[in-house]
Order: structure tokens, then sequence, then C-alpha cells
């Protein structure tokens, strides 16, 4: 089986503390993976270190991207390879707008697009996540809502059209109709050339995409896997009863 | 006895000649430059009134002061026209032909800021004085046209804002200054175009002086703009220029500077304005090269009168810029708002350096200080030194300090959308100074980026990627 990512006995260390401590994980092209798991697990320390934050060291075990160790490759590096993140909690860019920061971000990938052209290509993401256009002459982030925030990191998505997204808790601190345009767009996105991973709380989100895996986070290690059934169980009766039938 | 005098006085004429004035400063060199300018008996007299009050002055002892190995006898303090123009591109610093492929400058305007055409050095000369301006009544000339073609509206406002009293400098200024921007706006005129004037220091070890007076009258607009570029490169040079503003009845005056001068350079400059009522000024200003010691001031006289000093400052190796801000309230209502930026890297200091004063007559009157420091390496300095004064009760004063690095979850997010580390880092910088540069001209942005994208490369925070010229390149450019 081909698989887009691999994470091999993953272990990895922040500021000198263990909080992965072996991760074994397989995601093959075009799936999308549910992680949920109690707070401080670990899930957000993964975001960071697939996609090479300085801070989260991985001690043991291997990334593989396509095949291939990334874990020597810089952040954007492995972002120009095609992995996207969205974090939990988009950072704010003092004094850059949203326009100059989407250019940058397309350039970085296709290089110089002609002005009209990168126009169209905003303009129509712009619009896939109901956002207004007169966002693009704030600065990134600066000001915007728990909302406008999330639906800005998939705008980024449509527009860098990623082979792999991790989306770091995309449902948090949404209203109904912003949960419901965001979870449409990420299914929309789904393709066979397309894989995600979706860390979240809540299953909700599992709703409106097609899942296909639902891992169970705890204690800085997957402690259980199964389809999508199981966060819906998950949402009735809780992580620790959950484990204690399965075990 | 008599007639050895008349000897004498035959030997040694009363003044120098243009091209042949000796180093160093006395009666006889002031009153040369105002002979050979052909200038009205009080243009001399405040000329030598001036040198008085430099010659009593001691030296200041802040800023760069401290390390300024100039020796002001050293200085041949008035350069004829003869002995300033270069004339090939063989002659021109290459660090300065390099800037111009560096900053994508137009090769249009190439040959005029490497000094090899007029828009003469020590007396600026203003190519594009538009016929436009003319039939709105908008003067606008150097100050040397202005002495004789306005001499009334010169003698009323020159040295009233900046006194030769005020400093050394400013003294020194009054005593030998030669060219500079003069620009009168009629009532209830606004000016069409941003007044645009280029200050180059050419020649060699030849302090420039310039002397920039502004006036607009009621209800008037006034936009200026002067980018500066610097030549000289074989020894220490020294700059001291004075502007002064007159922002009438709900006038208002915007001034924009964008100084990238080598480093070399010594600069103190003294900028101040004067609101009346309901009057505004903006100084938006920008220092890249030199040693800087520069305050740009407002005084708020009138009642409702607003006042902003925009600024941001580079300060690179071996480099020392004390800027800041001096706004002193008088009128009641009046505002003030500063906002100083100072980026620091590659061992450089920057210094906020403040004086906000409310004297008993502001009532009700407001100050917004905010001072931030963005420091790329740990040898970096910044440092902020405000001086506040309030002689009212009901008056207000905020005021905000911050000093930063480049912070490393912006980079990281940046990073994650493909874009490298020395780009991440040049947006976040870029992003720092946004809110003093988004006010400059349109035409200014572009270079803005590119300058601050040269400042990052030489102060090694990325890796360069500009071009580089060799000799070769340089010798056989054409223009």
């Amino acid at each position: 089986m081909n698989y887009i990512l691999e994470l091999i006995d993953l272990h990895v260390e922040v500021e000198g503390k263990e909080i992965i401590k072996g991760i074994n994980l397989q995601i093959p092209y075009g799936e999308i993976h549910a992680i949920m798991g109690p707070n401080g697990s670990g899930k957000s320390t993964l975001s960071y270190t697939l996609l090479g934050h300085p801070k989260y060291k991985v001690t043991k075990g291997d990334i593989k991207f396509e095949g291939e160790s990334i874990l020597n490759l810089t952040t954007d590096q492995r972002a120009r390879k095609g992995m996207f993140l969205s974090l939990q909690y988009p950072t704010q860019i003092p004094g850059v707008t949203t326009m100059n920061f989407l250019r940058n971000v397309i350039k970085s990938f296709y290089g110089d697009v002609p002005i009209r052209e990168l126009r169209e290509k905003i303009n129509s993401a712009f619009d896939k996540l109901q956002m207004k256009k007169d966002f693009l002459a704030r600065y990134v982030n600066d000001g915007f809502s728990g909302g406008e925030k999330k639906r800005h990191e998939i705008v980024q998505m449509r527009l860098i059209q990623p082979k792999f997204a991790i989306l770091d808790e995309i449902d948090s601190g949404l209203d109904i109709d912003a949960l419901r345009i965001i979870a449409e767009n990420i299914q929309e996105m789904k393709s066979s050339q397309r894989s995600m991973i979706l860390i979240t709380h809540y299953q909700r989100l599992l709703n409106y995409i097609d899942v296909d895996k639902v891992h169970i986070f705890m204690n800085g290690k997957i402690e259980f896997s199964g389809g999508k059934e199981l966060a819906i169980q998950l949402e009735q009766k809780g992580y620790e009863q959950i484990l204690s039938t399965v075990k | 006895m008599t007639s050895i005098i008349q000897e004498v006085e035959k030997l040694e004429p009363k003044y120098y000649e243009p091209d042949k004035f000796p180093k160093g400063l006395n009666r006889k060199v002031v009153e040369s430059i105002s002979h050979i300018k052909n200038e009205p008996g009080w243009v001399t007299e405040f000329r030598l009134k001036a040198l008085e009050v430099f010659l009593s002055k001691p030296m200041p002892n802040w800023g760069f002061i401290p390390q300024f190995n100039v020796d002001l006898n050293s200085y041949v303090h008035y350069v004829g026209s003869n002995r300033k123009k270069k004339k090939s591109w063989e002659e021109v610093d290459p660090e300065v032909l390099e800037s111009f492929e560096r900053l994508g400058i137009p090769e249009h305007e190439r040959k005029y800021l490497a000094g090899l055409e007029a828009m003469n050095d020590s007396e600026t000369v203003y190519a594009n004085v538009k016929k436009e301006l003319e039939e709105l009544g908008i003067i606008f000339c150097d100050i040397d046209t202005a002495i004789k073609e306005y001499p009334d509206l010169v003698k009323k406002y020159l040295g009233t804002i900046v006194p030769p009293e005020d400093n050394k400098f400013a003294a020194l200024n009054s005593a030998v200054f030669s060219g500079g921007s003069f620009a009168y706006v009629p009532k209830g005129v606004k000016t069409p175009m941003p007044l645009q004037a280029y200050f180059k220091v050419t020649a060699a070890s030849s302090g420039q002086y310039e002397r920039t007076l502004l006036i607009a009258d009621e209800g008037s607009e006034l936009i200026y703009s002067e980018g500066c570029t610097s030549i000289q490169d074989f020894e220490t040079n020294f700059h001291t220029a004075v502007v002064e503003l007159i922002a009438h009845k709900n006038a208002r005056i915007h001034y924009t500077t964008i100084q990238n001068w080598k480093k070399n350079m010594y600069n103190w400059t003294v900028k101040r304005g004067i609101c009346y009522e309901g009057a505004h000024i903006t100084w938006n200003d920008v220092n890249v090269g030199a040693q800087t010691i520069k305050y740009p001031g407002i005084i708020l006289y009138g009642d409702n009168s607003t006042g902003d000093v925009l600024s941001l400052a580079f300060a690179g190796s071996n480099q020392i810029q004390d800027t800041g801000a001096r706004i002193i309230h008088i009128g009641k209502n009046t505002r003030s708002n500063i906002l100083a930026k100072g980026v620091s890297l590659d061992g450089g200091i920057n210094s906020y350096r403040g004086l906000v004063k409310f004297e008993k007559t502001a009532e009700n009157s407001y100050s917004h200080i905010k001072c931030d420091g963005l420091m790329l390496d740990d040898r970096s300095e910044s440092h902020a030194y405000p001086y506040n004064e309030v002689h009212v009760e009901s008056a207000k004063l905020n005021y905000e300090a911050t000093v930063s690095k480049i912070d490393e979850d912006i980079l990281f997010y940046l990073q994650t959308r493909g874009i490298e580390e020395d780009e991440a880092k040049l947006l976040i910088v870029t992003g720092f100074c946004d809110a003093v540069v988004r006010d400059l001209n349109v035409e200014y942005s572009v270079e803005i980026s590119r300058l601050i994208r040269m400042i990052l490369e030489d102060g090694k925070a990325i890796k360069r990627t500009t071009p580089k010229l060799n000799k070769n390149e340089i010798k056989g450019q054409t223009c």
C-alpha cells in the first residue's frame, strides 16, 4: 500500500519533556483521519512536529512523507513538498496585510503570478469560504474573530492545494454556519490525491466530512483506532469508558 | 600706517572666491558666502549673529557626539559649483552605483542621484517646478531664490521657529546655510502633488547646510517630501540642516523624509514646526544611513491644533541613531501622537529620545507616545529616553514602549505557508515598519521594501540576493 504519510515509532520532546511517546501511523493517499483525545494528550504537539517547529524535537523514530524522511527538511521545505498545517490558534502578523501575505504565500508555490490572476484566485477562495474581501486590507488575523481566522486558514488551504493537511481544531470557536461552511470546504477538497488529519474534540465536524478512520490519542500515544462510528461512541461515553470497554 | 593696511587689503581681498574657501569657520567665511549669494544686509546680519552664537556654545554631549570624530575646522564650509560636479561614472562611489541596482532606481534618475548632473549639491535646484503650482499661487523654489524674490516672506519667518540660539548646530546652519527649499501655499490652496526635493552630498569633505522654510497659509494643505542619498565616501562627512514649518489656522503640513546615506555621515538636523489654531503637522521621518541626531518637533501653539511624528530608524553595524520627537503643547485641546520605531541589527544602537511638554495653558490636551524597538540579534541595542513635563492638571499623556525580537511563532506560521525563512523575516520586519511607511508617498513604497531587504542583507540578518556589481560592470555603465 502506498502511504502519503508514515509515522514510525515517533518520539517528540518539547523543552526537554517527552510529549509524544512512540506513535505508529500510516495515512494512505485520499484518506481523511480524525485524531481525537483529551486535552494535553499531545495532539497539537503532533501537528507542530509534522511541520518542523524548532521547539519540537524528534528524539526517536521517523516521519516519512511520500516515502521519504522529512526530518532534515525545514518547515518551508516541508510546506512546499505539499504539507499544510492549520494551527488551533492562527498567528497574527502585525503590519502585514492579508493581501500581501496571500500574495507571498502564492508566490512561494507558484512563483510570480500576474496580479489579475492572483486577484481571481484569492477572490474565488474568499467566495468559497463566504468571507468578505475587506479582510484583504487588514493585517493578517489582526482583530479577526475566531471563526474568521479559521475561514482564513481554509482560504489558504484552497489557494495552496496541498497534498496533505493537518487541521488542528479547525472546528473550535465556530458558530453553526461557519462550521458547516468550513466542513463543506474540507469535504469538497477531499480527493484521491489528497489526505488530511483532522484533530478535533467533537463528533459534529464529522457529520459533514467523510472520515476514513478515527484514532484516539492519549498520553502521547494512539490508544485505539476505529472507523467513523468510534467518534459517535466517544461523544456518548467519553474517553475513559470507551477505553475500558475496549480493554 | 594707513597705506600698509591698504596694501594688505589689496593683497588679501575682502571675500573668498567661490572655489577658494579655506577650511574652518570665521567672519570672513560667513561674509563671503553672503557676498557670493548677493544677499541683502539683513541676511548677512542674521548669519553673523548666528556665527557668534555658534562660537559661544559648547559642544553638546549626547547621541553620537561622544564619538563624533569630526573637526569642524577641517571642513570647507562653502563649496563653489565648479568643485562640486562629478564628470563621469568612474568618479562615482561603487557602493552608490550598486545601491541603484539593489534598489531598482530608475535609469533616468541615476545621473542626478549620482551627482553627474545638476540638481546641484549645496545649492538645490528644483527641476520640476510645475506651471500648475504657479497657477495656484504656490511658491516653490530654493531658499536663495526666495531671499531675492520673496524677501518679505522669508524675513518674516526665517529663524522664528528654530532660532540660531536654539543649539550649536542650529547656529552653525544659520551662519553658513546654502540651498534648501522654500514653499508658500496660499490660503485655502492644496498642493496638487507632493513638493519634492532630492538632497545629496557629493563634494568630498563638504558639510552641507540646507535651510528649508515651508509656510502653509490659512486652510491650506502642503505635502512635501525629500529623499536623500549620499555619495561621499572617503572622509567623514557632516551634515546639519534646519527645517522650519509654519502651519497657519486650519492648515495642514505633511513632511516626509527618507534619508538613506552612507554610514560615515554624521547628521544633526533640526526640524520644527508651529501649528496655529486648528492646524496640523505630520513629520514622517525614515532614517536609514548615517549617524543621526534628529528629533522632529511640533509646537502646538493654537487651540485644537494637532501633530503627528511618525519615525522609523534603522541602526546597523557601527551605527547610532538617536532620534525621537519634541512636542510642546501650548493651546487648549491640542493633541499629539508619536510613533517611533527602531530596527537594530548587526550591533547597531537605536535610541528614542523624546520630549513632550504641556504648558499651563494646554488644558484638556492629550499625547500618545509609542516606541517600538525590534532587535534582530543579541549584539544590537534599543533604548528609550522619554522626557515628559506636564504643567497642567487636565492634560493626559499615554506612553508605551516595547522591545521585541522576530517572533518565532510568526516565523513558523509563514514558513508553514512555504515562505522561506529569509523572506519570512523580511515580511515580519516590513510589517513592523508598516505603521510608519504606509503614510509615505506611493512612489516610495516599492523602493522602501527593497531598501528594507538591502538593510537586512547588509546587517547579515538575511542572505544576500540583490545584485552585486563588479568593477568592470561599473566602468561600463552609461547613462
